[in-house]
């Protein structure tokens, strides 16, 4: 569909060079023959080189002398990483680890694996009365904020992945 | 001077106590982040503040600048950041994109600019006048784009954009720029052409 705004969306892509070669080809046949659209092409394209030759605005004459008086007087803060200490790090994520195995460890040793002749694992933890383990509101929330750090860990993980992926792309 | 040197040989040179070569630094991206900084605050002396603390800032933090990207896109993150707290203090409103209430500013402006037009009639000020009638989601990407030679991806990357959607916000602002020069230019177009 031909309309104004589609027009201008295309001969934008068309004069940043983003379009395929393909509708490049069409636009400049459209150009030839097309009044409109050579008309909006003047137009669009007059913006295009004001923008291009307009220049960026200048501050004082005295700017960089301030700031470098500004930052006479400072020091340069350390990297982040450089005093984010990994170990502590590393020891948050093990206390979290080892009471999780804790609880775990405890609450299998609370229930009853009495489950009957079946010798199969399948049908005994199918039958494992689990209400003996998840019945207390303390170990239920410290479950879930278990869980929920583990999703955010998780996201973390695979928003940095994708970003790394976009950027060797 | 440290002119001759590229933005990451700067930096290591300031990293490693060489201070004065901040100032290579500053005179690279001075018009940059002033004419970002006045975009988004609109008014000079505001702009300039908000420019040279900028400055002070990447000068503090410079040392967690790993080179992963421009240096120009590092600083964006600065101003940007500056700017929002700078417009909260200032509890200045933070037009939005679609806010029909940056129109209504800018007719409201639009007679004090006619006034500088008549002195200063050239295609430079005219297209500054027209950003500067717009919104600052709209000044901020059509700078980014022309002026700090960043492509369209690392557009999207800095604004936190798909590439599309930084596209399709493009065009949308440089149409909107031609309809605010067609409205309140109408006359200096004419005489431009």
């Amino acid at each position: 569909m031909n309309t104004q705004r589609n027009i201008e969306e295309r001969l934008w892509e068309f004069i940043d060079g983003h379009s395929s070669l393909e509708e490049k080809t069409v636009i400049e046949r459209l150009l030839q023959t097309d009044v409109e659209w050579k008309a909006k092409y003047s137009e669009l394209l007059e913006v295009n080189e004001m923008l291009q030759s307009s220049e960026l605005e200048a501050p004082s004459m005295r700017f960089t002398k301030n700031v470098m008086e500004e930052i006479a007087k400072m020091h340069i803060a350390p990297a982040t990483k450089s005093y984010i200490n990994k170990r502590i790090i590393w020891g948050i994520g093990l206390f979290f680890m080892t009471m999780l195995v804790a609880i775990l460890i405890y609450g299998f040793s609370q229930m009853d694996w009495n489950t009957g002749e079946s010798s199969a694992i399948t049908d005994k933890l199918s039958k494992i009365d689990y209400t003996k383990f998840f019945n207390n509101t303390w170990v239920n929330a410290f479950m879930m904020i278990n869980v929920l750090l583990g999703l955010v860990l998780l996201d973390n993980y695979f928003s940095n992945k994708r970003k790394q992926f976009r950027k060797e792309a | 001077m440290s002119t001759g040197l590229n933005d990451n040989e700067l930096i290591s040179k300031v990293l490693s106590g060489d201070h004065q070569a901040y100032a290579g630094l500053v005179n690279r991206y001075q018009n940059y982040v002033f004419t970002l900084t006045l975009r988004m605050v609109k008014n000079r002396e505001d702009a300039e503040e908000v420019a040279q603390d900028v400055f002070i800032k990447a000068f503090k933090y410079l040392a967690d600048f790993r080179g992963a990207s421009k240096f120009s896109t590092w600083l964006y993150t600065i101003v940007n950041n500056t700017c929002i707290s700078f417009l909260r203090k200032k509890k200045l409103e933070i037009h939005s994109l679609d806010n029909e209430k940056v129109f209504e500013v800018a007719d409201s402006m639009d007679s004090g600019f006619r006034a500088n037009l008549v002195e200063q009639k050239s295609r430079q000020s005219m297209v500054h006048n027209a950003i500067g009638l717009m919104g600052p989601d709209d000044a901020e990407i059509i700078t980014l784009f022309y002026k700090s030679e960043q492509s369209l991806e690392e557009i999207a990357q800095i604004l936190g954009l798909e590439v599309n959607t930084a596209k399709v916000r493009l065009h949308r602002a440089r149409t909107r720029l031609k309809e605010k020069m067609e409205t309140h230019f109408a006359h200096e177009v004419k005489d431009l052409n």
